[in-house]
């Protein structure tokens, strides 16, 4: 069961995309994990033959649990169809043997504090323990509990009430629970320092205008994706912003995976990343962009886009804020924050203009960077913003 | 077995009751005899037999000697020969003392004949802490016997049962000890003036409700009684089960209660560790683990050895705001 957020315990099998005898290769959707987050498409990190698929449909099973078992092409027997992306793979000699990975039990598990009745009413009421939230002695989630989360849910008609095992759709019970531990968390663990510029769109809105004048309707480039791009960019010269704080000390990341903030329609907040943005020219970037939204809003992300995010940006401008200052979203160590374009005057070279502005922020871990560094990540940004057709050279 | 009882009260105490129960069971049955420490010319130390003597003799109401092992030893003897001898052990402090004819002789002697010897024998002392005897004078051991098989280990609390078991467990053809927690004695109440025997075998409801069990016996039953009205005024609503006879537990009775109000706190004056508290604890978990809404809670006495002043004694044993700060946080997990 692959971690597909930082906060993830555990993870749902729906169904599975394989069967034993198939032929993956990497990259491929091999099963369907329901999670907090919604349903996820989990894809595989090695190619070969699925040799037995360990976990059926319905079982909730913690992260690190075997989920297949995988022949790798001619390399013996691999017990691991997808690791948690940022942790770093084990060596082939160091994997056990496969039937040994098959009949290991599940790692160990964070126990739930409820009471033994409230278990009981859960599974006759159909209701995942993991949603209900605890009123009982030091946050002990009791039969009433319980009922009171059925009372809410029969009341939503927008949430199915299914019988156990799976409950189809998200939940935004569970999701604002999810928020609320990793928001908390990094309020609780990261000392963030704040930075603020404003950086003139003129140049970049013009190009765009030209650009897109040239192009089908669909094909049209949002000036989002010249922020995304070249945020992406300004990361290659301050790695420091790009990784991962972990065990105490910070991991860069290999490649720059720009988590963005999707708030969903229902509520809550998702935070899939565009792989590899440095590299995808305004196109691709845009396509996988289109891509991305729309699948988060329809609950269709994969595995290991919820979990690779290395730096987070969100942008406000729809919501019509001019600024914000972001809670890192850990174990990342930065989040960039864009409001909305507003026309305001601007004073250049002894000439007053209206110019149409966007507030750049910046949320970045002081374990890890200085203002300095972070203000010439700004700076960066701001300056290939005023060349907006370099944005498309990689 | 409970008799219908009539409408017609006497005002009566507690040792009246007692007394009354000896007296019935004396005329009933002419093998039964009292036998103990000042029970005679005394009129016993709590004054239950007072009376007794002019009106039965020395023959059936018999002083012994301050030896424990030696009256309790010929108890033995005498319902092994067709007696049915009531035993009197002042307090529950000095039973120590027969514990070897007790657990060694009364508890086995059936076994060990190979079910030719029964011993229809009853054990009456007295129990608890309260009235500032001190270390020596204030166990609640009742816990305790209730560890031995072989033996029954009766707890009257009310005036029915103090005035009703005697006589059924003189009928039982086994041992059966029962425990008269010092502090009822003078308790006065009202009592059907045709009361009369009652079953042993039963704990009773002696208070219904639907959010919490409290389960007690003897000594403690009032105050559990009295906690349950002051957390009423809260809006909880506690069931109160007097156990009645500690062996054998009723374990049915524990376990439909609390399978009714999911919540149970055990209010025992006995020491914590290794009590009947634990025991009735362990049966809750064995058989109703899976109606459990909330960790089973005990009100405990205070493991230290008995402390003589008041304030320190008070503070040993289980009282009303315990109890009701306990039942409090288990019903809403919080005081």
């Amino acid at each position: 069961m692959p971690s597909l957020g930082a906060d993830m315990q555990f993870g749902t099998l729906v169904d599975w995309r394989v069967k034993p005898g198939d032929t993956v290769k990497r990259g491929d959707v091999v099963a369907l994990v329901e999670t907090e987050k919604g349903v996820i498409e989990v894809e595989i990190f090695d190619s070969g033959v699925i040799e037995s698929l360990v976990v059926q449909p319905g079982q909730k099973v913690p992260v690190g649990a075997t989920l297949a078992i995988v022949k790798s092409d001619g390399k013996g027997v691999d017990a691991q169809p997808a690791p948690a992306p940022i942790v770093e793979k084990p060596s082939a000699e160091e994997k056990p043997p496969a039937k040994v990975a098959a009949t290991l039990p599940t790692t160990e598990s964070p126990r739930l504090r409820i009471s033994p009745l409230a278990r009981k009413r859960a599974q006759e009421l159909g209701i995942d323990v993991e949603t209900v939230t605890g009123t009982g002695e030091g946050g002990l989630i009791t039969a009433a509990d319980v009922e009171r989360t059925a009372a809410t849910i029969s009341a939503a008609p927008a949430i199915v009430q299914t019988a156990p095992p799976v409950a189809k759709g998200l939940d935004l019970t569970a999701m604002r629970r999810v928020i609320a531990a990793a928001m908390a968390r990094s309020k609780r663990e990261i000392p963030h320092y704040y930075l603020a510029t404003t950086i003139d769109m003129g140049k970049s809105l013009d190009w765009l205008a030209a650009e897109n004048a040239k192009r089908p309707v669909t094909k049209r480039l949002l000036y989002s994706a010249l922020l995304i791009r070249a945020v992406a960019l300004a990361l290659r010269d301050t790695p420091e912003l790009n990784g991962f704080w972990i065990d105490d000390g910070f991991k860069a990341a290999a490649g720059i995976h720009i988590g963005v903030a999707i708030s969903l329609r229902q509520g809550g907040l998702i935070n899939p990343a565009l792989h590899d943005v440095d590299k995808k020219n305004l196109d691709e970037l845009m396509e996988s962009m289109l891509d991305l939204v729309n699948r988060a809003r329809t609950g269709h992300l994969r595995s290991s886009e919820l979990a690779d995010g290395t730096i987070t940006v969100t942008n406000l401008g729809e919501q019509g804020v001019e600024s914000v200052f972001g809670v890192i979203y850990p174990p990342q160590v930065a989040l960039v924050g864009f409001g909305k374009i507003t026309e305001r005057p601007v004073a250049a070279n002894g000439m007053l203009g209206i110019r149409p502005i966007i507030d750049a922020t910046l949320a970045a871990d002081h374990r890890v960077s200085d203002g300095h560094r972070g203000g010439r990540f700004l700076i960066a940004i701001d300056r290939l913003l005023q060349e907006p057709e370099k944005l498309w050279e990689n | 077995m409970r008799h219908g009882m009539s409408a017609e009260k006497i005002k009566t105490t507690y040792r009246e009751a007692v007394r009354a129960a000896i007296r019935d069971a004396m005329l009933r049955d002419e093998r039964v005899f009292l036998m103990g420490e000042d029970v005679g010319r005394y009129g016993g130390c709590f004054a239950v037999s007072k009376g007794l003597l002019d009106e039965f003799g020395p023959e059936r109401i018999r002083d012994t000697p301050l030896s424990e092992s030696a009256f309790v030893g010929a108890g033995i003897g005498a319902a092994m020969g067709g007696a049915r001898p009531i035993v009197e052990i002042m307090t529950v402090n000095f039973s120590l003392l027969a514990l070897d004819q007790i657990v060694n002789n009364a508890a086995t002697i059936l076994h060990m004949s190979g079910g030719q010897f029964n011993i229809p024998l009853v054990i009456r002392m007295t129990t608890g802490a309260g009235r500032q005897l001190a270390a020596q004078h204030s166990h609640s051991l009742e816990g305790w016997y209730a560890h031995i098989p072989g033996i029954k280990v009766l707890t009257p609390a009310t005036l029915e049962d103090a005035r009703g078991m005697l006589w059924t467990a003189l009928e039982d053809p086994d041992p059966v000890l029962i425990f008269e927690n010092g502090l009822l004695y003078n308790m006065e109440g009202e009592l059907a003036v045709d009361a009369g025997a009652v079953d042993i075998t039963h704990a009773a409801i002696r208070r219904s409700g639907k959010q919490i069990s409290l389960i007690t016996y003897g000594g403690t039953l009032f105050k559990t009684l009295q906690a349950a009205e002051e957390i009423a005024r809260d809006g909880i609503d506690a069931e109160v089960v007097d156990l009645r006879t500690l062996r054998p537990l009723d374990t049915a009775t524990i376990v439909e209660s609390v399978s009714r109000t999911h919540r149970a706190v055990i209010i025992d004056e006995g020491w914590r560790s290794g009590s009947i508290s634990a025991e009735i604890m362990a049966r809750i978990m064995e058989n109703a683990f899976y109606e459990l809404d909330a960790p089973v809670a005990r009100v405990c006495s205070v493991e230290v050895p008995m402390p003589y002043p008041k304030h320190l004694e008070d503070a040993a044993i289980p009282q009303v705001p315990a109890i009701v700060t306990a039942a409090r946080r288990v019903v809403t997990g919080h005081e």
